[in-house]
């Protein structure tokens, strides 16, 4: 019974976002008062039936409800507790409809935190999404409903893919979608302010709180992704350029350019037509993300079914998004002027290079990603790219970005002189070449490619640290009176300076060994001592494991013993690798067992991963520095001047 | 005039830029393709000498084999038509299995033994690499190879 209430409150959902889709746009665009004030409930009924919905089949699992075809195939009775609840999630179906809580649960939080916004502006940003609502409903619906039943329904279930029963699921997810589906309020704001005719920076300043949210979730769910890939998957690399890893980075680029245009939209302007193009292309290429990743096109962890009609389905929507956006987008966008005047130096031009350099990053991800998949498409053979291409195009297309970094915040907007940014950057610059060149001797081995990461990430990290010193001593005030939007993108810098630590570092100086062992058998790496002291057997809830003893020493003392395992899940043939790591902020020691040799031996796999929390680290501070900028006081300002607000509203009232 | 000074230097390094990262682009794009090529295809001399490539197929049952120093692996890779012998050190992947779906990258040397830099076959057991059941159709005989 539970899970067909689950299945109606989708069904009601569907009927009150396409109402609400209809009359809140129809409503904000005839000035209909009772129709605009119909959004903000809507918006909230949705979200309360997703919620019923999601709980039900939530219950279906922990109920272990296998008569429910999706939870018999994607749990089992000896699954723990914890895993039957992120299960929910684990699959195809399940993950759509934790997609549809977010969408909702986003228009909800629109409809909250949108008191000083004008009624029409509200209306008509709820009715995109309500819009965008119904046809990923349309989807779950039609394709992928996550609640259909089993006759006769089976003893047990199948089990959850073992891959998936790890923390590192039960976030990456929520939060990937948090970004993805965050994107599409920025989208929504973006073809409000077209149908308004109405773009300027009062509507700039209304988006961007949500687009810097929307970034940061999915700055968290990459780390998140890319965390769990190192090390549940055993594989010990950050980053594979993988299609699936590319289809979540291409939105964290184009979003990365949008937070950045919309700056300048906000404080000069300028840039309007850019910004909302920029806007509709992060949403456009999180749905492009989703096709790759759901529709079987690319084969992976991720790819959970391949029912052509779902691929199609999602393609459509992307096309129906994108054509209609941008069809409107060449109706209104010549009208739309060109805004505040800047000169060849000025803050707006260091940020319109940082958007062409993304811009062009995210062409050549794009082009990576999608060419194999072109050529397959076409019969043309098969053929991959692979890592040697995206770092070969990549790196080179950062470095001016990361010099950009600490340029940018000291420039003035509209016109800047360029000996007083070199007086404001000349101490960093110092800073930068003098830890750049020194920190690789004291690591021990000189390489330019670590000079020049350290002396990049050392240049970003000072000139952050001299900018706030500077303007707290000329505002003569404390750290924590500076307006939180500035700290913010202070902190998200510095976050990218640790970013690169890591990674530089991490290249440079980690060591990888496959090697055989024996009990008694030692290797070194790092400094430190591993001793394989052997493999014993485990049983687990659901599965059996044969544990590996390694002992972790350094100069001859003893600091702990190390468990990596390999496991067997009984519902499934597949072995599972299941590294150990030793970390401490500065490096990891990471072993992992391949397969037995016989005679008690093993292969083993040693890693010695120097900085490497520091790629993660960096990518918290970042999502931090956004949290930091939403909470500026400036985004819940009532609006004071109606007139530039809200024309429409006064037509209306 | 300061307008138009202002627009000529914007598009000039806007195309300047552009023109550079294409440049890279598909210099890099050139060289770092990873062509695929069946068990077939190689044995017609089709795959390029001395530069990386994908071969995919089935690893054929009981070819398995492993030096003294157990780590180096030795097995043949089959489209069910023709065979290529690969050879590759290190771990192998936990879905790696004989009788399974596998893709090998790496280079073939002169003796047509295919030396694997890199040998995947990730993700799940009822996954098949769609490079080797590319490989299986193209030899004509595919099998359910999916349980």
């Amino acid at each position: 019974m539970i899970p067909e209430i689950g299945h109606f409150s989708l069904i009601a959902t569907l009927f009150i976002a396409l109402a609400q889709g209809g009359l809140a746009l129809i409503g904000a665009a005839q000035g209909h008062a009772a129709w605009i004030a119909f959004a903000r409930p809507a918006a909230r009924a949705q979200f309360l039936l997703v919620v019923v919905s999601f709980a039900s089949l939530t219950w279906a699992f922990i109920a272990k409800d296998f008569s429910v075809a999706y939870v018999a195939e994607n749990s089992n009775s000896r699954l723990p507790l914890m895993y039957r609840i992120s299960a929910v999630w684990g699959g195809h179906e399940g993950s759509l409809l934790l997609w549809m809580l977010m969408q909702t649960g986003w228009a909800y939080a629109v409809s909250r935190f949108s008191r000083q916004l004008p009624d029409a502006m509200v209306a008509r940003v709820l009715g995109v999404l309500g819009l965008v609502t119904v046809g990923f409903l349309l989807f779950v619906l039609l394709t992928s409903n996550p609640f259909e039943r089993l006759t006769p329904a089976p003893i047990d279930g199948l089990d959850l893919n073992p891959l998936l029963q790890d923390v590192g699921l039960i976030f990456h997810p929520p939060l990937l979608y948090m970004g993805y589906v965050g994107f599409s309020v920025a989208f929504a704001f973006a073809i409000a302010a077209l149908l308004a005719g109405q773009l300027d920076s009062t509507w700039a300043r209304w988006s961007r709180p949500w687009a810097t949210a929307a970034w940061l979730f999915l700055t968290l769910g990459i780390a998140l992704g890319s965390w769990w890939a190192y090390y549940e998957l055993g594989w010990g690399g950050w980053w594979f350029w993988d299609p699936v890893e590319n289809s979540s980075f291409i939105p964290w680029l184009v979003g990365t350019a949008l937070i950045h245009s919309l700056a300048v939209t906000e404080k000069r302007a300028s840039f309007k037509n850019w910004t909302v193009l920029l806007a509709i292309s992060t949403f456009s290429f999180s749905l492009l993300g989703a096709f790759l990743v759901r529709s079987g096109v690319l084969t992976s962890v991720h790819a959970f079914a391949t029912d052509p009609r779902r691929g199609v389905f999602i393609l459509m929507l992307f096309s129906v998004v994108v054509g209609s956006s941008l069809f409107l987008f060449a109706l209104r966008a010549p009208k739309v002027g060109m805004g505040g005047r800047f000169a060849a130096i000025s803050r707006e031009s260091l940020l319109l290079l940082n958007n062409v350099v993304l811009a062009v990053a995210t062409g050549a991800v794009l082009l990576g990603t999608l060419y194999p998949l072109f050529i397959d498409a076409l019969g043309l053979g098969k053929l991959s790219v692979g890592p040697p291409y995206f770092n070969a195009v990549f790196i080179p297309l950062m470095i001016p970005a990361l010099i950009l970094i600490a340029v940018g915040p000291v420039a003035n907007w509209k016109t800047a002189k360029l000996g007083a940014m070199a007086k404001h950057l000349r101490l960093p610059a110092v800073v930068a070449v003098v830890v750049g060149l020194v920190t690789p001797f004291l690591l021990g081995r000189w390489s330019i490619f670590i000079a020049l990461g350290i002396t990049l990430a050392a240049w970003i990290a000072a000139s952050v640290l001299t900018g706030i010193l500077q303007r707290m001593r000329a505002t003569r005030s404390g750290l924590l009176a500076q307006p939180r939007s500035w700290l913010g993108m202070h902190m998200a810098h510095l976050g990218i300076a640790v970013f690169v630590v890591g990674v530089t570092l991490v290249t440079g100086y980690e060591t990888e060994q496959d090697i055989r062992m024996m009990p008694g058998d030692s290797v070194s790496a790092g400094g430190y001592d591993l001793t394989f002291l052997g493999v014993r057997n485990a049983q687990g809830p659901n599965y059996m494991a044969e544990v590996g003893d390694i002992e972790l020493s350094r100069n001859g003392q003893v600091l702990r013993t190390l468990h990596p395992e390999k496991r067997t899940y009984t519902s499934s043939p597949m072995p599972m690798t299941e590294a150990a790591i030793d970390a401490n902020g500065l490096r990891h020691v990471y072993a992992a067992l391949g397969e037995p040799l016989g005679d008690g031996a093993w292969s083993v796999r040693v890693y010695y991963k120097p900085f490497v929390d520091w790629i993660w680290a960096g990518c918290i501070l970042m999502a931090l520095g956004g949290l930091l900028a939403i909470s500026d006081r400036r985004y819940r300002l009532k609006r004071r001047n109606r007139r530039t607000a809200a024309p429409s509203q006064r037509t209306s009232s | 005039m300061k307008r138009r000074h202002r627009r000529i230097a914007l598009i000039t390094g806007g195309l300047a830029a552009i023109g550079i990262a294409t440049a890279l682009v598909l210099n890099a794009f050139q060289s770092n393709l990873v062509f695929f090529f069946t068990p077939t295809q190689v044995s017609a001399g089709e795959a390029p000498e001395a530069r990386t490539f994908r071969v995919g197929g089935m690893v054929q049952t009981g070819s398995v084999q492993r030096q003294s120093d157990g780590l180096t692996v030795q097995f043949v890779v089959t489209d069910t038509a023709k065979t290529i012998p690969v050879t590759y050190s290190g771990i192998l992947p936990d879905l790696f299995s004989e009788g399974k779906g596998v893709v090998a990258q790496g280079k073939l040397d002169k003796n047509g033994l295919f030396r694997a830099e890199e040998v995947l076959a990730k993700h799940d057991e009822n996954y098949m690499p769609s490079e080797a059941q590319h490989a299986l159709d193209q030899a004509g005989k595919t099998m359910n190879m999916r349980p």
